[in-house]
């Protein structure tokens, strides 16, 4: 039986009236790549937010690596790390500056080799000794996956990580988070509108809509409960509440 | 793309003192990403010089011209200068600690930031360590060409100097870390408070006049800033020859708990940060 690497019982956030996460339970098991699917404002960022200790929850209990994140989260950030296109690198340094500063703020050793061995990795050597501002959308994603990995993360949360993304560029990030994956034994997290990307990554899927996980399943799983060519489709009508889409919750007290 | 072998030796992190409670090694790294961006921004350098010398060769004449109009002035020379040397410190220290803030506002990089273990006191410790960088680098170049065009030296006061700045500087840090926090809390949008707030204290310091100038209505306010008795402490020495401890105590003391108060601003405002998703949401 594999272990949990996230568990997460009754998180909830709320700010003022607006309830963006509602009471939502899961559990992440070691090794394996997640998704959590959701409109916009379904509560995908605001969740991945709390798991990193960026947004403090309105209540429930979050535990990585078998820490309490609300307490000891400086105890476990130092195995995480985390991308968003929502979040920027500082535009007048250059990547390799970026890196250095990443990776002494991560503690990792042996800082140089490293630095090269993921420029070589992530195709980035040429342009190491660039400022930020000067890349392209698609050779950013690539620093920040950079900065992501740079640690070796033994958990990846990633939001969108192939937003803004040519179709090509898209798919060598996710060719290169599967090969990842697989090399290191990683688990990883992430949050995505695409279905794509979603089928091909991850072995399971967590639909969120209006705070709430509405549905989880593997894809295909999900796509036959649903009677769906594909996981687009079933997303779809999860989202305007169709086929059968009911809360967990609520087949649950059936 | 090259197929590498994971090597745990090279790329593993060294969890044993990656989340100790207090790392000099994380504010070594935000020293380090400053010290960058200044590197690679020459305008930047450039406005930490240009202003002290502005002021500096400004206060130079206004100086040479009281000389002969005034007896004030005549008793001692540099007092006009050494005032405005001083009170520079105490504005650029301020300035730099919410202009390192407000740096990594503006890049919008908070997510990243404290997504590692970065801590927020190691953070504050970064930007007070900056704020003494970015002071020195604009004030000893004037201060040296202050001896060149005017045949003034501040490092005549001797040892009160060294008093004087520090007192300054911790003055300077307490505002920079209470105007971070309201950027912090209200967004960019409050950031010219970096500019103004320190300007709104100029009056009450007494820095070119003693806070006797004032009304006494004003004494209680002038004499609840550590500035005020900086000011009437380096009049005291040029004028009287005398190093006043007890203003030196005083000065000190108010500091002591302005640093404190400023500290815990910036705390409390991180922590409502992280209660309503600022971190994540930077911007106006």
């Amino acid at each position: 039986m594999q272990d949990s690497v996230i568990e997460v019982r009754g998180l909830t956030k709320r700010y003022g009236t607006v309830l963006a996460v509602d009471s939502i339970d899961f559990s992440v098991q070691r090794g394996s790549t997640t998704a959590l699917l959701g409109g916009n404002g379904a509560g995908k960022t605001t969740t991945l937010a709390m798991l990193l200790g960026l947004l403090l929850p309105t209540s429930g209990s979050i535990t990585i690596f078998g820490v309490d994140m609300l307490r000891h989260r400086h105890r476990v950030l130092p195995r995480m790390n985390f991308s968003s296109p929502y979040v920027d690198l500082p535009g007048r340094l250059t990547v390799r500056e970026i890196l250095t500063v990443y990776g002494h703020l991560y503690a990792v050793r042996n800082l140089k080799a490293r630095i090269a061995r993921i420029a070589d990795e992530l195709s980035i050597s040429e342009f190491l000794d660039r400022q930020a501002r000067t890349l392209s959308a698609g050779q950013k994603t690539r620093i920040a996956l950079a900065k992501a990995l740079l640690n070796e993360p033994e958990l990846l949360l990633l939001d969108e990580p192939t937003a803004s993304l040519d179709p090509d560029t898209g798919d060598w990030v996710r060719r290169y988070l599967l090969d990842y994956q697989r090399r290191t034994g990683a688990t990883i997290l992430l949050a995505s509108h695409n279905m794509t990307e979603v089928e091909r990554v991850c072995e399971r899927v967590m639909i969120l809509r209006a705070g709430r996980i509405v549905e989880e399943g593997t894809p295909a799983g999900l796509i036959e409960r649903f009677g769906r060519a594909t996981l687009e489709e079933v997303f779809l009508d999860v989202s305007r509440n169709r086929g059968g889409a009911e809360t967990l919750s609520v087949r649950a007290a059936r | 793309m090259t197929s590498v072998v994971r090597d745990r030796n090279i790329a593993a992190v060294s969890l044993a003192t990656a989340h100790r409670s207090f790392s000099l090694r994380r504010v070594g790294a935000m020293v380090l990403r400053y010290i960058y961006l200044l590197r690679g921004s020459w305008p930047r350098v450039l406005e930490l010089v240009y202003w002290p010398l502005v002021q500096m060769l400004l206060w130079g004449f206004i100086t040479k011209f009281f000389m002969t109009n005034s007896s004030w002035v005549v008793q001692a020379s540099g007092v006009l200068l050494g005032a405005m040397l001083l009170w520079d410190v105490l504005f650029r220290s301020q300035l730099g600690v919410s202009l390192s803030f407000m740096e990594e506002m503006w890049s919008r990089q908070l997510g990243y930031l404290f997504a590692t273990p970065l801590r927020p006191i190691e953070h504050i410790t970064a930007m007070l360590v900056l704020s003494l960088l970015r002071t020195l680098i604009g004030m000893v170049p004037a201060s040296f060409l202050a001896i060149l065009f005017y045949q003034y030296s501040i490092y005549s006061l001797g040892l009160p100097l060294l008093v004087f700045f520090v007192n300054l500087m911790v003055m300077g840090w307490a505002i920079g870390l209470f105007v971070s926090a309201i950027v912090l809390r209200f967004g960019l949008g409050a950031e010219s408070m970096a500019w103004f707030l320190i300007f709104a204290l100029a009056p009450f310091s007494g820095i070119y006049y003693p806070i006797a100038a004032l009304p006494a209505w004003l004494h209680p306010l002038a004499w609840a800033l550590p500035s005020s008795y900086v000011f009437e402490g380096m009049r005291a020495v040029m004028f009287e020859h005398v190093f006043r401890t007890d203003l030196l105590a005083a000065a000190a003391a108010i500091n002591a708990l302005y640093i404190a108060v400023g500290t815990g601003a910036y705390l409390y405002a991180f922590r409502l940060a992280r209660e309503r998703g600022l971190l994540l949401q930077v911007g106006e």
